[in-house]
C-alpha cells in the first residue's frame, strides 16, 4: 500500500541536508523582503502599532535598566584592578564609558530584547500560528505580515536606539557613582578622562548599530514564530530558537558594524 | 447543471515530503450545501483552505466563478476571498481582542464604515448567532467552546460572503449544542443564498444540512492511481452504500478494519 510519503533513500538524505539549509535563507530573506515592502508601503492601523510599541519600549525598559545598572559597575570594578597595576585607576572614565557606548550598551540592549520580546514576538505569533488565528487574519482580509510583523518590526527598530541610549545612561551613571563612592575614582578626572576620549561618534555608532540588531531580532523571531510547529513544544521551540538565532545575528551584526566604523572613524579622524 | 462557483481541478498538495491530497477534482455548484467527510488525515481540511485561496496547489488548478485563481490580481483574489466566509475548527477567535473587536476585524479591516454602523452590524450578527449582546466585552478566553463557534460563526458572516465554510463546526460540543449550530447552518442558509461547505465527522449533521456528500480517502489507505474521492452523492445514497469504506465511516462501523488488522 502507498503511505503517502515518497520512498527516501541515502541520496534523499543527503540532498535535504543540503537543500534545507538553502530553504531556510531563501524563506528568510523572502520573509524579510515582505516585511520590507509592508514597511516602506502601508503600515496597519495605529491601534495596532501602538501595543507593539509598548510592548517593546516601555515593558523592556526595567530589564534595560537593571541590566545597564549592573554593567556599568561590573565594568568599573573589573577595569579598575587592571589600571591600578599601571596607577591609571583616574582614567576609569574614559574606559568604562567607551566599552558602554561601543559595545556592551547596544549589545546588551539587544540581547535582554532579544529575550524579553523577541522570545514573546515568536511565542505569540507560533500560538496564532497553531490555532489558526493567522489564517483566521487572512481569511478576513488581513495580510498576515504586514498585520503582525510589521507593527513589532517598528517597534523594534525604532526603540531599540532609545533602549540602547537608556543602557548606556544608566551603565555610565551607576559605575561613576561606584567608582567615585566605593572605589575612591576622583568625579574630576572621571569625567574629564570621559570627555576626552570618548566621541559623539562613539555614542552615535553605538545607537545606529543597535538599528540592525532590532530589525534583526523582529525578523527573526517573527518568522520563528511564522514556522511555529503545533503543540507546545513546537511553540516552545520557536521561542528558544528566536533567541539562539538572534543572539548569533547580533554578535555577527556587531562584528560586521564594528570593521564598518571602525573604517568611517579613520577616515573622518585619520 | 449551472457552472461551479468553486473547483478543484486535478489537484495535488504536498508539504514537505507528505502527499495529503493527490489528483482531486471537486466542484461546489451555488446555493448547494456540500458535506465533506472522511477519515482524520485524509486532507478534508486542506481541500477547503484550497477552496477558500488560503493554500496553493502543489500542482492542479482552482477555479473561483470560472477563473483560474493563479490568474487573479493580489486584489481581485482578496476581493474573491472575502466572498468566502471561514468558520475554523477552534473557532480560531483572536485572544488579543474582545469578541466585539473579533466580529468588526473584517469590517474594520476591508470598509469604511463609520463605527456606529458596524456597532449595528456586529450585535446583529451576535444576536443572528444567539447570544446576547453584551458578550461583545467578552475575552474568547471567557467563552465555552459552543459560545466561540458561534462567535467564530458570527465574525465569518459579518462580511455577508456568499461562501461560507464550516471546518468541523460541531466537533467538540454536547450534542444540543451541535444541534444549535446544525440549526443555525441552516437558518443563515435560508436568510441569504449562500453557499455551504462543511467538514464534518457527524454524520447527525450530515443528515440534518447536506445537500450532497463527498467522501475522501486518506492517501495512506490507497493503492497507487486509485482515486481519493471514494463517494459523492446524496445523504441518503451514503447512508445506504454498501462500499465498505463508506458503510464503516457512515455507520461508525471497526469491525472490519479490526478484522483486517487482526489477520495483519
Amino acid at each position: 500500500m502507498s503511505t503517502g510519503k515518497l520512498h527516501r533513500t541515502p541520496i534523499h538524505w543527503l540532498g535535504e541536508l543540503v537543500i534545507q539549509p538553502v530553504e531556510f535563507v531563501g524563506d528568510f530573506v523572502l520573509f524579510s523582503w515582505l516585511t520590507f515592502k509592508w514597511v516602506f508601503s502601508c503600515w496597519p492601523r495605529s491601534s495596532v502599532i501602538w501595543p507593539a510599541l509598548y510592548q517593546v519600549g516601555v515593558l523592556s525598559l526595567p530589564v534595560v535598566v537593571v541590566t545597564g545598572a549592573f554593567i556599568g559597575m561590573v565594568l568599573a570594578v573589573q577595569s579598575y584592578d587592571q589600571l591600578r597595576v599601571m596607577h591609571l585607576e583616574s582614567q576609569l572614565g574614559a574606559v568604562v564609558n567607551l566599552t558602554l557606548v561601543k559595545e556592551l550598551g547596544p549589545v546588551l540592549a539587544a540581547t535582554m530584547l532579544a529575550g524579553r520580546v523577541g522570545s514573546a514576538i515568536a511565542a505569540e505569533i507560533g500560538t496564532m500560528r497553531v490555532t489558526e488565528q493567522v489564517d483566521a487574519l487572512e481569511a478576513l482580509g488581513a495580510d498576515p505580515i504586514q498585520y503582525l510583523v510589521v507593527p513589532r518590526f517598528l517597534g523594534c527598530v525604532l526603540l531599540i536606539p532609545l533602549l540602547t541610549v537608556v543602557a548606556d545612561a544608566i551603565g555610565i551613571y551607576a559605575s561613576w557613582l561606584f567608582s567615585t563612592a566605593v572605589l575612591g575614582v576622583n568625579s574630576y578626572y572621571y569625567w574629564n578622562y570621559t570627555y576626552q576620549f570618548v566621541t559623539l561618534f562613539d555614542v552615535s555608532s553605538g545607537v545606529f548599530k543597535s538599528v540592525f540588531f532590532g530589525a534583526a531580532i523582529a525578523l527573526v523571531a517573527c518568522h520563528r514564530g511564522f514556522n511555529a510547529r503545533a503543540g507546545a513544544e513546537g511553540v516552545g521551540t520557536a521561542a528558544t530558537q528566536t533567541f539562539v538565532y538572534s543572539f548569533v545575528f547580533i554578535l555577527f551584526l556587531d562584528f560586521l558594524s564594528g570593521v564598518l566604523l571602525s573604517q568611517i572613524s579613520q577616515w573622518l579622524y585619520g | 447543471m449551472s457552472m461551479p462557483a468553486l473547483e478543484l481541478k486535478q489537484v495535488s498538495r504536498q508539504f514537505g515530503t507528505q502527499q495529503v491530497l493527490r489528483e482531486i477534482d471537486l466542484q461546489v455548484f451555488p446555493e448547494e450545501t456540500l458535506v465533506l467527510i472522511g477519515e482524520s488525515g485524509c486532507g478534508k481540511s486542506v481541500t477547503t483552505k484550497l477552496l477558500a485561496g488560503m493554500l496553493e496547489p502543489t500542482t492542479g488548478t482552482v477555479f473561483w466563478q470560472g477563473r483560474d485563481v493563479a490568474s487573479l490580481s493580489a486584489e481581485e483574489k482578496l476581493r474573491q476571498r472575502l466572498k468566502i466566509g471561514y468558520l475554523f475548527q477552534s473557532a480560531a477567535l483572536f485572544d488579543s481582542m474582545n469578541v466585539y473587536e473579533n466580529i468588526a476585524f473584517g469590517l474594520h479591516q476591508n470598509t469604511d464604515l463609520k463605527e456606529s454602523t458596524i456597532r449595528e452590524i456586529v450585535q446583529d450578527q451576535i444576536r443572528a448567532v444567539g447570544l446576547t449582546v453584551d458578550v461583545g466585552r467578552k475575552k474568547p478566553s471567557e467563552l465555552s467552546g459552543g459560545m466561540r463557534k458561534r462567535v467564530g460563526l458570527a465574525r465569518a458572516l459579518a462580511l455577508a460572503p456568499e461562501i461560507i465554510i464550516y471546518d468541523e463546526p460541531t466537533t467538540g460540543l454536547d450534542p444540543v449544542m451541535s444541534d444549535v449550530v446544525n440549526e443555525l447552518i441552516i437558518t443563515t442558509r435560508e436568510r441569504r443564498p449562500v453557499i455551504s461547505i462543511i467538514v464534518t465527522h457527524d454524520m447527525h449533521t450530515v443528515q440534518k444540512v447536506a445537500d450532497r456528500v463527498v467522501m475522501l480517502f486518506p492517501l495512506a489507505g490507497l493503492e497507487p492511481g486509485q482515486p481519493q474521492v471514494i463517494f459523492e452523492g446524496t445523504p441518503e445514497q451514503a447512508f445506504s452504500s454498501r462500499e465498505e469504506r463508506v458503510y464503516s465511516f457512515v455507520h461508525g462501523d471497526a469491525t472490519r478494519r479490526l478484522q483486517k488488522l487482526a489477520l495483519a
